[in-house]
């Protein structure tokens, strides 16, 4: 996708200054000065155009060609070009050139074409037409000339030209729906307010008489995050400010649904809207195949630069002697007496080594679209809500006071009676059961859609009421609240009505809610009941209101909660408090306070939160089960069996997890747990000794006291033993930042030996950040290992982006996993296959890419360079000009970008050096001697075109020999690139070229195959410089077939799982 | 070899689709496209696959095979090798004792030619055919300036190259301001010395007749290498405005006195101008065809080789050699080939007994000692 190198990133940096982007702005609405005295400053923004073409007309051609030499390879073969044009070297200038002209080309033609979309695509954005209140008066504007400050009015199903401040819409409370789909892919509605006091300002004429100013941080790319406060002035009154956040915020590129039209204010513009800001592009991980071609050619050119160095060397001490320098023979030409030459050896083989890096990129870019490598993945980090389960919540049971209510039967209607389909464990009192559903009910952030008002969605045409919610929790909450008669109708001009057994319709004023978030774990709303009492109810993770209730009614609902997390649900508490006026206005003012901030609103909002949800009377506590994905037991088994270690993080109860974990088969019967929990650990003053002791237990009985695995494979495999670790949140904390500094990094080193050694790991009760830490130290440990991360949720993205592969799935819980993620897949079942086959294929293909190249370069060198010391060091080419040209290009590049499914080779770095050498040195020093007993006759030419032959031949085979599945595609390239070989042969040395100097290669390929002896000599070559390949290849066979027979009942499952990687030998 | 045939398994569900990606670049929307790859074998890497399964119980006999095969190749190159008689004899004149020796530092335009005749006696008789080579040691015709120094263009009677050789013939373009033809180093340095051979019996010397016609390849003789055209036959008339080379005594269109072997298409001059690969090297100077079926091409016996003595190659530590050698299917005399098929089968067949060794003691040890696990 071009927007993922987006270019905006320079552009914004030059719209927006450095030094404005700290602090805030002010956006003064529709351009009115405040007040007369004020002396209105227009302040400066940039204008509402967006730029994402790279180039224009004018710079296209420098431009490019800049960006594209600025690439070492690029530039490098500049520089080699210009050498060959400059200097005299064996080759001529054409070899380098044509492919350098070639590829620069049509890259170029490329890249022009997709900014000529790209400036097709921005104008179609920035000519578009808005409609811009000025003077009470709608004008017609073009969508770039939009200043900040501009009122816009934006109709339905329009995209907003620039980010706006929602001020009014048409319809009377304050609403619009707006739906992102192309901005984060959220293809559901989103509500978004108008700020309070403009909402009656719905036509042209009112919203002109609007005065106000807008204080709003600078533009950062957080989608989802937007901190502002307008300052609303009326003639003869105190301005009156209101907070603004994300919810007032409209962003550009989102879409207006299902309201006739909005008015707004325009805050960032153009290159500065959240849109623009988001495609600059995240750092970008770094693809295999560009690091492993870069180390190849690194390789690659020091042993081209010391061959050319030992060569010019070599050629000085052989003209030292003047009969060897310019026997009578062969003279200079006064030109080259005078100039000390250049030994274009180097030139000669650094423009076929950079020819073929060429080849590799674009071979290595062809196969290999993705960014990432999958490579030897060897830890996963999988989430557990939504990755491992189907995060489709279901309502379980509750327990009110210590008194189990749970349904019997499944299908029931009717059930606006108090006790018709529900069986009663006890009961509670019915003050208190009601209490408890009205919790439920007024508890959350569901919202209604209405079937007629969600026409434009298609999906829900069975039920007139869906809930909405971004978190199916408190979807599956409310239904089951509904179960017990309690039907939540849906929120009015701030009021919450709900419908209770009686049928009767309450009214609760909903005066605050108190967002949930993952590092507090709760979430709260305060509501006025008609009567005027004031509540508040909170729910959230037992670890987390436990604390906050009164401590002696927790235990009875305590029982509950553990046994449910058992069973493998979501256990929730619901909690709940009555203020007094007094203490609400208090509450009232700090939050609003805290919601005016412009900076730290998060942490005062978070304190003023911490102080609310206090002191409060637990009533009970809901169960709800998360059903496991369908074969996420599966894909964890494979996953295992390939030697993966899976870590799973979660934010759940320890209970709940471990009983996932049990379900999904991360943990066996046979699993020996480790537990670094709260538990075990204790509450008490010494718990970091009592952790360190536990500790050195573990350290102890795993990795001392585990004998050496001395002697037989069979004996070390029968005392291994699976070990699984628990850790929760705190002990973690408690060991990666304890209190005192002593020893501490010996401890944290203790622990991630343990971690190590386990095979599976669980970590409950984390916070997203120590989420990502748990990868950044797992990724630290020694020898890197390669770690991928699997989530769904916003909790997630913080590991995603840590990993070297990060996954996203496509959850229910939004798209933020996804869109920070390099794969996305919608179920965890897939990435069974993505690592095992796709990642594993991946990583074959990409190694055997480089080894391939590797190979054959070498193999192509190497006869050159000793034949240098064969023609006084002269830089004689021993090959003609066309196959030098042709080889990397033609002859032998088809055939390793079909090869998709081959083998590696087992000690890639010693094989793919030695392996060339030994066979190129045969071919060679077999050519040489055959030509120097027999064939002494016969011309360079002939000699070169016979050892080319032989290697193109070896090249060719040795592909096939790797090749282990051979589908038509590799019997086409592999004997189709060998006869275009043949046929180019008999074709280039058929004809008198004209465009030729020289004629040298004339028929020479055609009486190079009249002889018998050639043809004899070159299939034993062919056969001896393949001859170690098939060695290996025999041993391994012998090798891996006791091997595979000694582990046969460890790795079938493996083999079940793998039929593609490995094969059945 | 064993082979199996497999399809692939299915790919089941759907690929890894890619995140929602980066949307539209401008925000612009456009039609949802899907980017769900179409569901062919080709795109799905479903293709049908046939997969060869090397097992030490393929391989193996396949290594016996090749080492049955390779044996008797090599054998058979090997015996037809050592039936090919060879006759190598170095005339440099190095040593003082050599008839030759007055010779040694012979220059190109010395006159009258400097000639010499070595006496050499042949322990057995070429049956057939016989090729009579010069061979030349340490001459770099490989040297890279050398061999570009030539204009093919010219060589093939192309007229204005002819009186406008090529830059590449350089410092052997021009002489006295005229065009040299043939042009370059290669043509300069032609080897210019006549061998005769006679067979001495009882004293009197019976020349044997030196066919110096089919030496060069056929192609190069009829196409590559071609003589200017123009009005008339008279090869003087067409080298009009040329001059010599340097070195040579006689112009190029007085080579030969026959005409279809004078000029650029001397069949000495041709194969001269393919350059040899190494710097020990030899070129096709005569054949000697076989009379009749009774004789010998060349009985055993005394021979004298006449030479008229005007290569120097004394200068740069070289040698020249005169060759006699018979040819057989396979080409000239070549032990290496023969031993090196022999080598390798045996290597061969050898690897294939221990790796069945090794198969077979390893590889049922350890099926019988682990499967109970």
């Amino acid at each position: 996708l071009a927007s993922k190198n987006h270019p905006l990133f320079s552009l914004s940096q030059q719209c927006a200054g450095e030094e404005k982007r700290v602090g805030t702005r002010t956006v003064v609405v529709g351009h009115r000065p405040v007040s007369e005295a004020d002396a209105y400053v227009a302040q400066k923004f940039c204008d509402n155009r967006i730029v994402s073409s790279k180039y224009t007309v004018w710079n296209f051609l420098p431009k490019n060609l800049f960006e594209q030499f600025r690439r070492i390879a690029n530039f490098y073969f500049l520089i080699i070009f210009l050498v060959q044009v400059i200097v005299d070297t064996p080759t001529s200038p054409v070899t380098s050139g044509l492919p350098l002209f070639f590829v620069i080309t049509v890259t170029a033609i490329k890249q022009g074409y997709e900014d000529w979309l790209r400036h097709r695509a921005d104008n179609e954005v920035n000519k578009s037409n808005v409609f811009i209140i000025e003077n009470a008066k709608q004008v017609q504007k073009e969508s770039e000339k939009i200043k900040v400050g501009d009122i816009v009015e934006v109709k339905a199903d329009e995209t907003f030209p620039c980010d706006l401040i929602f001020l009014a819409s048409s319809s009377t409370d304050g609403t619009c729906y707006v739906t992102t789909a192309s901005l984060d892919g959220e293809s559901n509605f989103k509500t978004h307010y108008a700020v309070r006091d403009t909402t009656v300002l719905c036509t042209d004429e009112a919203i002109d008489s609007l005065t106000a100013t807008i204080e709003c941080e600078q533009p950062q790319p957080d989608l989802y995050k937007f901190v502002g406060r307008i300052i609303m002035y009326r003639s003869n009154q105190e301005p009156v400010a209101r907070s603004l956040g994300p919810e007032n915020l409209l962003l550009k590129g989102a879409t207006l649904k299902n309201t006739k039209k909005i008015y707004g204010v325009a805050v960032y513009t153009g290159m500065e809207t959240k849109m623009a800001l988001n495609y600059q592009g995240k750092s970008q991980k770094r693809s295999a195949v560009e690091k492993s071609i870069n180390a190849f050619l690194i390789v690659y050119l020091c042993i081209l630069l010391s061959k050319a160095t030992v060569c010019t060397t070599l050629k000085y001490v052989w003209q030292s002697n003047p009969f060897n320098d310019e026997p009578w023979y062969n003279e200079k030409t006064k030109k080259e007496r005078e100039t000390f030459k250049v030994n274009g050896f180097v030139f000669h083989s650094v423009c076929s080594s950079v020819i073929l890096s060429y080849i590799c990129k674009w071979q290595g870019d062809f196969l290999h679209q993705g960014k990432v490598d999958f490579g030897p993945v060897e830890f996963v980090f999988t989430d557990k809500t939504g990755t491992l389960t189907e995060n489709s919540m279901e309502f379980i049971e509750c327990c009110i006071d210590g008194h189990k209510y749970k349904d019997c039967i499944s299908e029931v209607d009717g059930y606006s009676q108090t006790d018709g389909p529900l069986k009663y464990y006890g009961k509670a009192e019915k003050s208190r059961e009601e209490l408890f559903l009205r919790a439920l009910c007024l508890c959350h952030t569901v919202r209604i859609k209405q079937a007629d008002q969600v026409d434009g969605l298609i999906g829900h045409p069975e039920c007139k009421n869906t809930y909405i919610s971004s978190s199916p929790d408190e979807i599956a909450l409310v239904k089951g609240a509904e179960k017990y008669g309690f039907t939540f109708l849906g929120l009015e001009n701030d009021f919450m009505k709900i419908r209770n057994q009686k049928n009767e319709t309450e009214m609760y004023q909903l005066l605050h809610t108190l967002n949930f978030d993952p590092v507090r774990r709760r979430m709260s709303v305060i509501v006025r009941t008609t009567s005027g009492k004031l509540l508040l109810f909170c729910k959230g993770a037992d670890s987390s209101i436990f604390p906050r209730v009164q401590q002696e009614e927790i235990q009875q609902t305590k029982v509950h909660v553990d046994r449910n997390a058992m069973d493998g649900y979501r256990t929730l508490c619901v909690a709940f408090k009555e203020l007094t006026q007094k203490e609400y206005d208090r509450i009232d003012r700090q939050l609003n306070e805290a919601k005016m901030a412009l900076q730290d609103r998060e942490e005062k909002m978070a304190k003023v939160f911490e102080d609310t949800e206090a002191d409060m009377h637990l009533i009970g506590a809901t169960a709800v089960e998360d059903r496991l994905q369908e074969q996420s037991a599966e894909t964890i088994e494979a996953l295992h069996a390939a030697g993966m270690k899976v870590w799973v993080l979660t934010g759940d109860k320890m209970e709940t997890a471990k009983s996932t974990c049990y379900a999904c088969r991360l943990f066996q019967t046979s699993t020996e747990l480790l537990e670094l929990t709260a538990r075990v650990v204790g509450e008490s003053e010494r718990k970091e000794d009592r952790l360190h002791e536990l500790l050195m237990d573990y350290h102890k009985r795993l990795i001392q006291d585990v004998p050496k695995p001395r002697g037989s494979l069979k004996r070390s495999w029968t005392l291994s033993q699976d070990y699984g670790l628990i850790i929760d949140g705190s002990t973690l904390s408690l060991i990666l930042n304890p209190s005192q500094d002593s020893s501490s990094s010996h401890y944290k080193n203790i622990f991630l030996q343990i971690c190590l050694k386990c095979t599976a790991v669980l970590c409950c009760r984390m916070a997203p950040l120590q989420k990502a830490q748990i990868v950044r130290m797992v990724k630290n440990t020694k020898g890197s290992p390669i770690t991928l991360s699997v989530g769904d949720g916003a909790n997630d993205v913080s590991m995603i982006l840590e990993a070297h592969v990060g996954i996203g799935i496509k959850g229910k819980e939004g798209r933020q996993a996804a869109r920070n993620s390099d794969y996305a897949v919608p179920k965890f079942k897939h990435l069974r296959k993505l690592l095992l086959a796709h990642g594993h294929l991946y990583y074959v293909r990409i190694a055997h890419l480089v080894q391939y190249f590797f190979y054959k370069n070498l193999c192509f060198i190497l006869p050159q360079f000793l034949y240098q010391f064969f023609c006084g060091f002269s830089q004689q080419p021993l090959y003609d000009a066309a196959y030098l040209t042709m080889y990397n290009i033609c002859f032998t590049s088809l055939p390793i970008l079909q090869s998709r499914h081959s083998s590696v080779p087992s000690a890639p770095c010693l094989h793919c050096v030695i392996i060339p050498f030994c066979s190129s040195q045969t071919k060679w020093v077999g050519a040489h001697v055959t030509t120097r007993c027999v064939f002494q006759v016969f011309g360079n030419w002939t000699f070169g075109t016979i050892v080319f032959t032989v290697l193109v031949f070896t090249v060719t085979l040795k592909l096939a020999l790797d090749t282990r599945f051979w589908t038509w595609m590799n019997h086409f390239v592999i004997w189709g690139s060998l006869a275009f070989y043949v046929f180019f042969s008999f074709f280039w040395g058929g004809v008198i070229w004209p465009f030729l100097k020289q004629q040298r290669m004339y028929f020479v390929f055609a009486h190079m195959l009249t002889s018998v002896s050639t043809w004899l000599a070159i299939i034993l070559l062919i056969f001896i410089s393949l001859f170690p390949e098939i060695l290996l290849i025999v041993l391994k066979s012998i090798k891996e077939r006791s091997h595979q027979v000694r582990n046969k009942m460890k790795y079938c499952t493996v083999f079940l799982q793998r039929p593609l990687l490995l094969s059945t030998r | 070899m064993a082979v199996n045939y497999s399809a692939k398994e299915e790919a089941d569900g759907h690929p890894a689709g890619a995140g929602p990606g980066g949307g539209a670049a401008t925000g612009g929307g456009g039609a949802v496209k899907t980017r769900k790859p179409d569901n062919t074998a080709f795109k799905q890497q479903r293709l049908p696959a046939w997969q060869p399964i090397l097992t030490a119980g393929t391989v193996l006999p396949a290594f016996f095979i090749i080492g049955l095969i390779f044996i008797p190749i090599g054998i058979g190159i090997f015996v037809t090798s050592n039936n090919i008689r060879e006759y190598e004899i170095d005339y440099t004149g190095i040593e003082p004792s050599s008839p030759c020796n007055k010779c040694l530092n012979v220059s190109w335009d010395s006159t009258p030619p400097c000639t010499c005749t070595i006496n050499f006696t042949l322990e057995h008789s070429f049956e057939s055919n016989v090729f009579m080579y010069y061979g030349l040691s340490n001459f770099y015709q490989n040297h890279r300036r050398y061999v570009k120094s030539r204009d093919d263009s010219q060589l093939n009677g192309d007229n204005s190259s002819l009186l406008n050789p090529s830059k590449e013939c350089e410092p052997y373009r021009t002489n006295e301001d005229k065009p040299i033809a043939p042009c370059g180093a290669i043509a300069n340095s032609m080897f210019n010395d006549t061998l005769e051979l006679y067979h001495v019996e009882n004293d009197t010397r019976t020349a044997i007749t030196l066919i110096k016609k089919g030496i060069a390849w056929w192609t190069d003789k009829n196409v590559k290498f071609r003589n200017p055209t123009g009005d008339g036959n008279n090869l003087t008339a067409l080298f009009q405005g040329t001059t010599k080379p340097v070195n040579w005594p006689k112009p190029v269109y007085m080579l030969d006195s026959e005409p279809d072997n004078n000029g650029f298409i001397n069949e000495d001059f041709i194969v001269w101008m393919r350059t040899a690969a190494l710097p020990t090297f030899r070129k096709l100077y005569r054949l000697i065809e076989r009379k009749s079926n009774l004789q010998p091409t060349l009985q055993a016996g005394k021979y004298s080789l006449d030479i008229t003595y005007n290569y120097p190659v004394h200068s740069f530590d070289g040698r020249k050699r005169m060759i006699l050698s018979t040819i057989s299917w396979m080409g000239g005399k070549n032990p290496f080939l023969g031993i090196a098929y022999i080598t390798v089968g045996s290597i061969c067949f050898f690897l294939g007994v221990v790796l069945l060794i090794i198969h077979h003691k390893y590889g049922n040890r350890n099926t019988s000692a682990d499967i109970p696990n």
